[in-house]
């Protein structure tokens, strides 16, 4: 282990350049500590976002040796075996500036998705019994666990392919609505992932369940979604 | 921003990139293939010189590769429908091996049938 690590840090916003800095390697240091460092001590004017950093916020995600990931949960000895870092912004999103991204549309996409769920109960009926073994139960535990932290969008391409995408996160939360025995939105919501920005679109890279930081498979969640498309679309439901 | 190399380095797309590039370069070799099947209208003779000239070494070769491509394209594309119609279970991301393992278990199986 060397004493000095050098690290590149993206500066600007969609025009800039990687600017170096040097910081001191320390045992168990995160990338998110490192990007610390250098706001703290060498340059107070470097524009990052992070906030629990222990992995349950999602906040501090960031293209780390041009891989999406969260920085709390990286630690610096898994990703630089050569003492080098290169820290950018999460791709596939507008850059505010530096490190931090501006992630409406990635948000907005989820609502575009039909990510809400609708009920039609009132708070004076019985709880809804979802049996834990059944399949749909199964389906969204798979998946509820997302935290919306941008790493399977900014891993996409066909997001950058096609800017209109809604992306394996929205995608993924429309599933878990789907599999919701509860929710009475089920055709809207097939109607809203059908087009050619939702489910069809997915190419099967397996980018965002490769970097999913919470070992969640977007694809999975696509698949079932074109599944479930095609059958209301054959009873004629959408 | 784009994503470069790194964050494509990983089994999973580089199957998608032999998927793509074997069904393109299969594509090419088509038209190549019906012209070969045309040659039997043509009558024994010539079907019989152009079967001769596909003996030499290298177009045996380049049969190899054809039969190698064939197989992936197909066990790709059955990874594919299996990913796509079947819930996620643990062993989805292992299919990859699978469909690696037949594309060169054919591949084997054709040189053996050669030598």
């Amino acid at each position: 282990m060397a004493a000095m690590l050098k690290v590149k840090i993206w500066r600007g916003a969609e025009a800039g350049q990687f600017q170096e800095y040097e910081v001191p390697r320390l045992e168990s240091q995160t990338v998110l500590d490192v990007v610390t460092y250098v706001q703290r001590r060498l340059d107070p004017s470097l524009a990052y976002r992070f906030a629990c950093r222990v992995g349950v916020c999602g906040s501090c995600a960031m293209t780390v040796n041009g891989v999406s990931r969260w920085t709390c949960r990286t630690h610096v000895s898994k990703v630089a075996a050569d003492d080098h870092l290169e820290i950018a912004p999460l791709r596939n999103l507008p850059v505010i500036r530096d490190l931090a991204t501006d992630m409406r549309e990635f948000f907005d996409k989820w609502a575009k998705a039909r990510g809400q769920f609708t009920g039609s109960q009132t708070r004076k009926d019985e709880f809804a019994a979802v049996k834990p073994e059944s399949k749909e139960r199964k389906r969204v535990d798979a998946a509820i666990e997302c935290i919306g932290c941008g790493v399977c969008y900014s891993s996409c391409e066909v997001v950058t392919w096609k800017p209109d995408y809604l992306g394996p996160a929205a995608l993924s939360r429309a599933w878990t609505l789907v599999n919701d025995v509860r929710d009475v939105a089920q055709q809207e919501r097939l109607a809203a992932v059908a087009g050619d920005a939702g489910c069809h679109a997915c190419h099967t890279h397996l980018n965002c369940t490769e970097r999913c930081p919470k070992g969640i498979s977007p694809t999975a969640g696509i698949a079932g979604l074109k599944r479930a498309v095609l059958k209301a679309t054959l009873k004629g439901e959408i | 921003m784009k994503n470069d190399y790194r964050a494509r380095n990983h089994p999973a797309y580089w199957a998608f990139l032999t998927h793509r590039i074997s069904g393109v370069l299969l594509t090419l070799f088509l038209p190549l293939h019906f012209w070969a099947l045309g040659n039997a209208l043509h009558g024994e003779a010539k079907l019989e010189s152009f079967l001769r000239w596909s003996d030499q070494p290298l177009v045996k070769f380049g049969e190899w590769a054809l039969v190698l491509l064939l197989a992936a394209h197909m066990a790709g594309g059955v990874r594919l429908l299996m990913l796509e119609f079947l819930d996620w279970r643990d062993w989805s991301k292992t299919l990859l091996a699978g469909a690696a393992g037949v594309s060169v278990a054919v591949a084997l199986l054709f040189l053996l049938n050669l030598a």
